[in-house]
């Protein structure tokens, strides 16, 4: 297997106002390596985006930050990072796709010039460079016409246009990890189509890790290698994406799946509902985080964190956060 | 079985700085009581629109709707609050929809206050039949509405819906503010509402997977027109029209081995401007099998294999077009 190129363990996070103190991510962890799509899946609040973002310094503004564990980029310690070396890594080795296209774009600015700047700082390339290499990249997104385009500002371009144009953006520097944090909740389905079709065809041809954050299973689906369940901010399961999504282990996994109807399947379940809600991170006991929620909880999920223990034998190993399952299935462990 | 809902030659057309705007171009639609009816489409296709033109919420520009048998201008212009009896509205956002300064209490006991039913104690005792009918606690009653989840709002919306006892609720995209585990439980709440009290319900969405769950009948819609209604479980399984195998098709399934081997379309560019839209069939532009004169003349909504309607040239009741 490949050495991860990015790497996160142990990871807590807290974030802090003047009146609450919150536990976003609590002791997790998830690598990943070139040519690879992880998929870390959660609900909001989950912690996917913290846990993700959160070593590279892209944490919500006006809070204060406790941020505990290890984190690298091919064998760095991003935690050691001066302010600017942290920013030429973001700004170069990481690529950043966001839900919202305008929170990645200038308004004020058109938009091939954008792409060339970033080129010129980050790929190195020449002024006269930069500007070609910005086309190329619009034309490699999927936009028509390109020559045109790139003379364009951000709001004469429609929604999809736009989420083509911050992927150029976020290849421009060319990353070795590209990170797409929600990148088609905001489409309409046909097009939401296109995007998660470029994303794939994008790292089959450059080879890139991809993260992708998302509580889109059908996402997941088209993408993702391997998978990571977050569940307030703890790991739940973790596997690749076939295990996960068909052989989930995890009660919140299962659960989770389960709500999600797939209309093409016959024997169509219909939708079973995970009652309750996730636990306020502000407040929360020690145990399993699900255990509120849990059918098959048990007296030892309130008081005893359960560890992630690999179960099943495949070459992508299969964690899973919950000893009840698996002692009640007979799920043999593996070390 | 008659009728809850007639809407004939359906227009809704907005004048902005940048011109016409068709939101809603010449809509027929019949719901039959009883049904949970689907309206799906993407961004722009007018779906909303036509959900609120079917209350008068918007002022359609031409066309009429009949809500039970009654003409819906003159009904509620002679008894508005007769009509608000029957029919009722959800809202996307919950939270905009509630005051900020009413706690659920009063949320959900001013629609009774306002139409005059019962005294106090019996108010209060059917504001707490409402809380059991969306399964929240009455420690709910005494918060205000930004103090809830997500889908505690959406369930005090759904209860404030239900105060009056309507016959009829449309409900605008409700489950898209929602995480997906409590997405579904809205869903089986709004499934067993219909059962238990009989409503008629037309819902706006875009989740496709979740209307084909759920509902009974579906319209799909693309860019202000209708291009294909019928049952949902026959149209979901036999689409008739291009648009709706592709809108299908554009929904992965959410298990990895299946999605890795299934076929699928994948339509270039985005839906045309409802502003501008293309002479002859709207979905013209996009059409993976457009023939010559689809560009020209504006295809109707004719009976198809299914037993529904496509306004498409290449389908009749005999075989349609298959991407």
């Amino acid at each position: 297997m490949t050495a991860p190129i990015y790497q996160v363990e142990g990871l807590v996070i807290d974030l802090y106002t003047p009146t609450v103190s919150v536990r976003a991510v609590d002791g997790a962890g998830f690598h990943v390596a070139p040519g690879e799509t992880l998929a870390i899946v959660g609900e909001s609040g989950s912690g996917k985006t913290v846990m993700t973002l959160g070593p590279l310094g892209l944490l919500p503004e006006g809070v204060a930050v406790d941020l505990r564990g290890t984190a690298r980029a091919d064998g760095k310690d991003i935690l050691a990072m001066s302010p600017a070396e942290l920013s030429r890594l973001r700004g170069g080795f990481f690529g950043v796709i966001f839900q919202d296209p305008m929170s990645a774009l200038n308004p004020m600015l058109k938009i091939g010039p954008q792409l060339a700047e970033q080129a010129r700082r980050f790929a190195g390339l020449s002024a006269a460079e930069a500007c070609k290499e910005a086309v190329s990249l619009l034309a490699r997104s999927g936009i028509p016409d390109p020559e045109d385009r790139y003379d364009r500002y951000p709001h004469e371009l429609s929604g999809g246009m736009l989420q083509r144009a911050m992927i150029a953006l976020a290849l421009a520097a060319r990353p070795r990890v590209l990170i797409a944090d929600e990148p088609t909740t905001a489409l309409d389905a046909t097009v939401q189509a296109q995007i998660l079709a470029l994303i794939r065809q994008i790292q089959k041809e450059d080879g890139i890790a991809v993260i992708l954050i998302t509580h889109d299973i059908g996402a997941v689906s088209v993408l993702a290698d391997r998978v990571a369940v977050l569940y307030a901010g703890q790991v739940a399961e973790e596997g690749s994406a076939i295990d996960v999504l068909t052989a989930p282990v995890h009660p919140y996994t299962r659960g989770l799946l389960a709500s999600v109807p797939d209309f093409r399947s016959e024997n169509a379940t219909g939708t079973k509902e995970i009652p309750g809600i996730p636990p306020n991170q502000a407040q929360l006991e020690p145990g399993c985080r699900f255990a509120d929620r849990c059918e098959l909880v048990q007296p030892q999920c309130r008081t005893h964190r359960p560890p992630l223990v690999k179960v099943g034998n495949g070459t992508v190993p299969h964690r899973v956060a919950c000893p009840v399952v698996i002692a009640a299935e007979g799920i043999v462990i593996h070390v | 079985m008659s009728d809850a809902i007639v809407a004939k030659g359906l227009k809704v057309h907005f004048q902005t700085a940048a011109g016409l705007v068709r939101a809603v171009d010449g809509v027929d639609l019949t719901v039959a009581q009883g049904a949970f009816h689907g309206i799906v489409g993407e961004s722009g296709c007018g779906k909303t629109t036509l959900a609120r033109a079917l209350i008068g919420l918007q002022s359609a520009t031409v066309g009429q709707v009949s809500i039970f048998g009654r003409d819906r201008t003159d009904w509620a212009k002679a008894d508005r609050k007769g009509f608000a009896r029957t029919v009722q509205f959800i809202f996307q956002d919950p939270l905009g929809s509630m005051s900020r300064r009413q706690t659920v209490g009063q949320t959900l006991e001013e629609p009774l206050q306002i139409h005059g039913i019962g005294d106090g104690k019996a108010r209060r005792a059917r504001v707490q039949e409402l809380l059991d009918l969306v399964a929240l606690p009455e420690t709910v009653l005494d918060r205000l509405p930004r103090s809830l989840s997500g889908g505690q709002r959406q369930r005090v919306s759904i209860a404030r819906a239900l105060a009056l006892s309507p016959q009829l609720l449309i409900c605008d995209e409700p489950l898209s503010a929602l995480d997906v585990s409590v997405r579904a439980q809205i869903v089986n709440l709004f499934a067993r509402l219909q059962a238990q009290l009989g409503l008629t319900i037309v819902i706006v969405a875009h989740d496709l997977a979740i209307v084909r769950e759920v509902c009974s009948s579906v319209t799909v819609m693309y860019l202000g027109r209708v291009a294909e209604e019928g049952e949902a479980k026959a149209v979901f399984s036999d689409p008739a029209h291009p648009y709706s195998q592709a809108l299908l098709s554009a929904v992965p399934s959410p298990n990895p081995v299946t999605e890795a081997t299934r076929p699928r379309i994948l339509l270039a560019g985005d839906p045309p401007s409802p502003r501008n839209p293309p002479p002859g069939c709207r979905f013209s532009t996009r059409c993976p099998v457009v023939e010559p004169r689809c560009r020209e003349a504006e295809p109707v909504l004719r009976a198809v294999a299914h037993g529904g309607a496509a306004a498409c040239h290449l389908a009749d009741a005999d075989a349609h077009a298959m991407i």
